[in-house]
């Protein structure tokens, strides 16, 4: 990080060493998370496995309550038992897959939906923060609005969509399920990146911009030279917390109206099986927990594109 | 040159995330949009009405007539393209037919007059569980053969209104639901009643009665045994309500011919499905397998088998709506009190709730044709049930 603001300032295009600086970085920018990722992984295995030792079998109740979860292998089965689940088959019929395909599978069909939401989130987003930049009006009348629709809770809203979805044609063709998880996708997306960005559009000083004024600049070239490229420390984040937003969205939308071949239906599907086959359930809710790992992987390859953007003007 | 050239590929990276996104989303648009009465050909012939049918779960066993009936063809020899629209969690089957993006739901009869006294426009046209298939599932030890033994035990339920039989039951057996048991919320799966939490789980006996078959017992090593459990049907404790039963459109049935018309053709494939599912159950189970449930294999045969023992036999024909169960259903909808001191009913249904106009006439025609449909000689198979229903 050090190394990076240090050398920022003498980037141009044609500097052999410094290329080089850039390289290393790149790749270590690369390999970081992965690992880290990988040892938060590790972590929760060996808590679970270490809480399944020392947990007590039937669970603790204090107060009348139970605090403590059973560490019983029916409420939590051993990780080894999760993964061999995964090579075993899904459905035991002729032609069925192994579990394993029918999680990876639904990991990408939830990655694909939500990747259209999340895309569908981020230019929805982008409109609104500049809208909102550009008119004072809009931003007091549109703000409390993006905040409030947050609140409204979305087994409330799924329904809606469904039903509306049911009554629209799109292009011609109909209306399919998975659009409306995509729609619900892409509504909690918008949220983080229209309220970052507006953040990041407001966020020059008032010399830079009165510097632009004296230039006589235009709205539009204030905002592509000045206020875009500051924003960009307060897009990333926003990116990645629209990732999230919209993983959960589809996982939670693909639940609630039961939309075919995802992840989220997945779980409820396994969920079914808890009572006879414990570690089922759980391998479904691991393919999520990753899918959430892999969106945020692929945000960190545009934080990469967009790195050039980031010291220089957050420090102002 | 070459900062260019790293430029180029950390943005052809991020670029090519992007595309994978996408690729992953254009793969999903592509397998996605198959319908599930896409069996019938990838575009419906000019000839063949559409048709559309909201289920009220995911595409299981308890829907096996329908999805044979598309399979079979029965649909399209009525000359109907049916689809099949699975239901959710927050799906509420009834709603969407009254809203108008299904021409027909299955649903169970109390909620649907629930939401007709609510306001929804529907009619239930044909009656195809003859039974109640709601079980209250307990261990041996605890002695739980009747409603009435129910005193002072922990009781498991779902709420949302599959509550009702199970109240109904207690009150029938002069015990306050409020105070002379204690009712716990319970889960999709039946671990609460194999730890103890629970003393008595409701439990369909298509679904989580078999759940708590596919369990190891830990004493044994082996699958528990219905020796192990005690059973009481609510149906046989006199408090069954109407199930799975087929719901149209009220104002269309009035007002529109073609529809009428669609009803009875609709209503006759279905039948035949069933009838088909009757002594094919194991093709039946492998269609809805095949239809993308992710329920194990075993689990799905019993599912359909205990389907089949709630529908045959049927002394008046599959679909006809028994009056005397009707009203009984009616009845305890709106004399049982829920723990809020609410009933499912406040007054009697008006209007068209139910009609056997269109199951008589469909009926009529089966017999034409030969089809059975009372299963007088209907003969369950015996399911062996394997560990996690696979």
């Amino acid at each position: 990080m050090s190394v990076r603001t240090q050398q920022r300032p003498k980037v141009s295009s044609d500097e052999p060493d410094v290329v080089k600086v850039g390289r290393t970085i790149a790749a270590g920018a690369r390999l970081r998370p992965i690992a880290m990722s990988l040892l938060a992984i590790a972590i929760v295995i060996v808590v679970w496995e270490l809480y399944k030792v020392v947990g007590p079998e039937d669970g603790g109740e204090y107060f009348g309550m139970r605090l403590l979860p059973r560490a019983d292998d029916v409420s939590m089965p051993h990780i080894w038992s999760i993964f061999e689940r995964y090579w075993q088959p899904d459905v035991d019929v002729a032609g069925g897959s192994t579990v394993a395909v029918a999680v990876l599978q639904g990991m990408a069909f939830s990655l694909g939906v939500a990747g259209l939401g999340w895309l569908i989130g981020v230019v929805v987003g982008l409109g609104l923060a500049i809208l909102m930049q550009r008119f004072r009006t809009a931003e007091s009348g549109l703000l409390p609005y993006v905040v409030l629709s947050q609140t409204v809770p979305l087994v409330a809203l799924a329904p809606l969509v469904v039903g509306w979805g049911g009554q629209l044609k799109f292009f011609g063709r109909p209306w399919e399920p998975w659009m409306s998880v995509a729609m619900i996708s892409a509504y909690l997306a918008f949220f983080p990146v229209a309220v970052g960005v507006l953040r990041g559009l407001q966020s020059p000083a008032a010399t830079q911009v009165e510097l632009m004024r004296a230039y006589a600049a235009s709205w539009w070239k204030t905002l592509v030279r000045l206020r875009l490229p500051a924003s960009v420390p307060y897009l990333l984040p926003s990116l990645r917390l629209a990732a999230a937003a919209a993983i959960i969205g589809a996982i939670v939308a693909e639940i609630s109206t039961g939309t075919k071949g995802g992840i989220g239906r997945l779980i409820i599907d396994y969920a079914q099986a808890a009572t006879g086959d414990p570690p089922k359930p759980y391998t479904a809710i691991l393919g999520a927990a990753v899918l959430g790992l892999v969106a945020s992987a692929l945000v960190g390859f545009i934080e990469l594109a967009l790195r050039r953007y980031r010291p220089v003007e957050a420090r102002g | 040159m070459k900062a260019s050239i790293t430029k180029r590929l950390v943005v052809g990276a991020a670029v090519g995330g992007l595309a994978l996104t996408l690729a992953a989303c254009g793969g999903s648009s592509s397998s996605a949009p198959a319908p599930a009465g896409s069996d019938t050909g990838s575009a419906a012939p000019a000839d063949l009405k559409p048709v559309k049918l909201q289920l009220q779960w995911f595409t299981q066993g308890q829907f096996a007539g329908y999805f044979a009936a598309v399979d079979q063809g029965f649909y399209k020899d009525e000359g109907l393209d049916v689809e099949i629209l699975e239901g959710g969690v927050d799906i509420v089957p009834q709603t969407v037919l009254a809203q108008g993006n299904a021409d027909y739901a299955i649903t169970w009869v109390p909620k649907a007059l629930a939401s007709r006294e609510q306001g929804a426009g529907i009619t239930d046209v044909a009656q195809m569980l003859q039974r109640s298939g709601t079980l209250q599932v307990s261990f041996k030890d605890k002695n739980l053969t009747d409603a009435a033994s129910l005193k002072g035990h922990t009781v498991g339920n779902w709420g949302f209104g599959n509550e009702y039989e199970i109240f109904a039951g207690l009150t029938k057996a002069n015990l306050d639901p409020a105070k002379d048991v204690n009712l716990v919320g319970q889960q999709f799966d039946m671990v609460g009643l194999l730890k103890g939490d629970i003393d008595a789980a409701e439990a369909m006996t298509y679904n989580e009665y078999a759940q708590v078959l596919e369990a190891v017992n830990p004493k044994t090593g082996e699958l528990y045994q219905p020796e192990d459990f005690n059973v009481i049907s609510w149906e046989d404790e006199g408090v069954g309500m109407l199930q799975d039963s087929i719901w149209a459109n009220t104002d269309k049935l009035e007002n529109d011919t073609d529809y009428q018309d669609t009803t009875v053709k609709f209503i006759k494939g279905s039948i035949k499905g069933w009838a088909y599912c009757a002594t094919n159950v194991e093709k039946c189970r492998d269609m809805v397998v095949a239809k993308g449930s992710k329920l194990g294999a075993s689990h799905q045969l019993w599912q359909v088998n205990e389907m089949n023992k709630l529908i045959w036999p049927a002394p008046n024909g599959v679909g006809v709506i028994d009056e005397a169960a009707w009203n009984r259903t009616v009845d305890l909808a709106m004399n049982t009190k829920n723990l809020e001191g609410a009933t499912v009913l406040t007054q009697k249904p008006e209007g068209l709730a139910y009609t056997n106009d269109y199951v008589n006439k469909a009926l009529e025609e089966l017999r034409a044709e030969g089809i059975d449909v009372t299963g007088e000689n209907y003969q369950p198979i015996t399911v062996t049930l394997k560990k996690g229903g696979a």
